[in-house]
């Protein structure tokens, strides 16, 4: 009797992205443009950190260069996104169904560089024990950022701007960040309660011992670490279709705290957690735009104090339907 | 061939600031399996501390007449920074890292990123964002032997580190706290059983360490003329790719390591372009962590269970 779960499950699909859709509509016609914005900049940031959290939370590989691969995602969904149009366009029309395919391919395949460059930089770091990750990715964040600074034909440090004078297409609404946000985390959740979750559970609570029951942990922090990339180039794209053009300078290791900073607040290791840690980061950052320059020293002591009082952050590992779930206390006698 | 001499000495003498960087992260790294990410900004710090004090003792005043700042002052300022950088470096461990010694691997990680995110920002706050040109503390000579252009900076960068170096040796080998050290490192319980006061040990790495980065920031300004607030980020990453190359927790496997960064790295800039000098620190960490994790001088280190 498997088809009426599947049913089920594809009604609720439906039904979420028809909410979605309508939200659209009322957001459009009621909210101002610059909280449209934060609204889009949540949505995205709920994926960077959920994108983040499953490697760093989930799996315990710390990675503190996840802005190189939001830029990968971010250049590859901008470039192929130009190219592609034509294309697309040519075929299917310049209408709505044009514009959607064109964006969906273009954010794939930025997804898919990412989710390369993610592999590329996992294997030889995964490998060893160690926080080894913590200062590969961190250089990787640097020397991604110096190569699209010298790439020509991405624009170097002017940034990319596509072929049109008026910039990249606006494809980022409301519907397509908040559709890839609820996937992102429908997707995470799914491996994180599968088996494969708890073997990669295992790995960040006892690597040796999760070695011994015969998980294979190479490969399975490979492969969260590479879906983990992936991910966050989808963020990336998503990022790059909102404004106008990208630069090298939106990448910033800055960027790469912001997205540590949702996760540890939240709580390492727990969806709703990054859920919440992407939504304060994009309102606070809105909230501090007059006084940038005391932001990050804000973090920073946000980080530390963290890590001093509370480690595990507001939710810790747990989930908040943990709190909903109320188990009645079973007695065994 | 003239060309290639002086490409290797502009890379040793860049190189000797990497080492002395490195040999903080290694110590820490060997003590407390810390990558210690705050090392970076502590560097940064005693460029600016030096910078300060220059000034204080009125280096522009002798720019201005195009008369040489007396050494005298410049060994003041070398000490200064160099002691304010240890009194930094062992106020981190004992504010930041001393609580969460215990705590599961990844709490002292995040805590070090906090604590380097942290000076670096009050660094942009306090210095101010632009770079800054370090003042003229050694007045510079050049020479030339066949072609090859020396200046006194260079000789003085490559004789001072060298000096420091030779006395951590020292240090660690000759003196009873550097023993403490080396058991420190090997096992912290037994050493902590056999009455070495560990917290006392830790916080005189910390203090080394910081030190010799302190002087590796005046190093850098002489050497590089620029500084600002941002510069322990990249050179920070750089210095420890050294300690990696050359062995994590292997002290002469950081000098060596240092010098064949600043090697690599001057020899990248020379002949393939400038663009890629910082790039290719990179690509031999990744060279090395695929190849030889140990790094050049390590040694195999069994988990035991």
């Amino acid at each position: 009797m498997r088809s009426p779960r599947w049913a089920l499950r594809l009604v609720v699909a439906a039904a979420a992205f028809a909410g979605l859709f309508g939200l659209e509509l009322v957001l459009e016609a009621f909210v101002i443009e610059y909280v449209q914005r934060i609204v889009l900049l949540a949505g995205i940031n709920v994926i960077l950190a959920v994108a983040l959290n499953l490697i760093n939370g989930t799996t315990g590989q710390f990675s503190i260069g996840h802005a190189g691969f939001m830029a990968v995602g971010a250049y590859g969904a901008a470039f192929f996104g130009t190219q592609l149009r034509p294309i697309v366009e040519g075929a299917l029309g310049a209408g709505a169904l044009g514009q959607a395919v064109t964006f969906n391919l273009a954010l794939v395949i930025g997804a898919l560089l990412a989710a390369g460059a993610g592999l590329v930089v996992g294997v030889p770091s995964l490998r060893l024990r160690g926080d080894y990750l913590a200062v590969v990715t961190l250089g990787f964040g640097e020397i991604i950022r110096i190569l699209f600074n010298n790439a020509e034909f991405l624009g170097a440090a002017t940034g990319y701007f596509g072929d049109d004078p008026a910039g990249l297409p606006a494809y980022t609404t409301f519907f397509w960040v908040y559709a890839w946000a609820l996937a992102t985390v429908v997707a995470v959740a799914n491996l994180t309660f599968s088996q494969t979750g708890r073997s990669l559970i295992a790995i960040r609570e006892d690597e040796i011992a999760a070695e011994a029951m015969a998980t294979p942990t190479t490969r399975l922090k490979v492969l969260a670490f590479t879906l983990s990339a992936g991910a966050a180039g989808i963020g990336g794209g998503l990022f790059a279709h909102m404004q106008a053009g990208i630069r090298p300078e939106d990448f910033r290791f800055e960027k790469s705290i912001d997205m540590l900073v949702m996760i540890i607040l939240g709580g390492l290791g727990s969806i709703s957690g990054a859920v919440i840690g992407g939504i304060f980061v994009a309102v606070t950052l809105e909230l501090m735009r007059g006084f940038q320059e005391y932001r990050l020293v804000l973090y920073a002591l946000l980080l530390v104090s963290i890590m001093l009082l509370r480690p595990q952050g507001l939710l810790g590992s747990r989930e908040l339907t943990a709190f909903l779930r109320r188990k009645p206390v079973q007695r065994l006698h | 061939m003239t060309e290639l001499i002086q490409q290797i000495i502009n890379g040793l003498s860049l190189g000797s600031i990497y080492a002395l960087i490195a040999l903080g992260y290694t110590m820490v790294y060997g003590i407390l399996r810390l990558i210690n990410f705050a090392h970076g900004e502590v560097f940064m710090v005693g460029a600016y501390v030096g910078f300060y004090t220059a000034h204080a003792f009125g280096v522009e005043g002798y720019e201005a007449a195009g008369a040489a700042f007396p050494l005298v002052l410049a060994g003041v300022v070398l000490v200064a920074s160099m002691t304010a950088c240890a009194v930094l470096g062992s106020t981190i461990e004992f504010l930041a890292y001393r609580p969460v010694r215990s705590a599961p691997r990844l709490t002292p990680l995040i805590t070090a990123i906090g604590v380097s995110l942290f000076l670096q920002n009050v660094g942009l706050l306090v210095f101010g964002p632009e770079p800054r040109r370090y003042p003229a503390i050694l007045r510079e000579v050049r020479f030339e032997i066949g072609g090859v252009i020396l200046t006194n900076i260079k000789l003085a960068i490559f004789a001072i580190a060298l000096v420091l170096m030779i006395g951590l040796h020292l240090f660690v080998q000759r003196t009873w706290t550097g023993r403490a050290m080396r058991a420190v490192s090997i096992n912290l319980d037994a050493a902590r059983l056999m009455g070495i006061d560990t917290n006392r040990t830790i916080r005189s790495t910390f203090a080394i360490g910081s030190a010799l980065a302190a002087a590796a920031g005046i190093l850098f300004g002489l050497d590089q003329i620029m500084i600002t607030p941002v510069m322990g980020v990249l050179t920070g990453l750089k210095a420890f790719v050294a300690a990696v190359l050359g062995g994590i927790g292997n002290i002469p496997g950081a000098v060596l390591g240092g010098f064949l960064i600043g090697l690599a790295e001057q020899l990248t800039a020379g002949y393939v372009s400038p663009d890629y000098r910082d790039a290719i620190t990179f690509v031999i960490l990744i060279a090395i962590l695929l190849l030889k994790p140990e790094g050049l001088l390590g040694v195999v280190r069994q988990e035991k269970v």
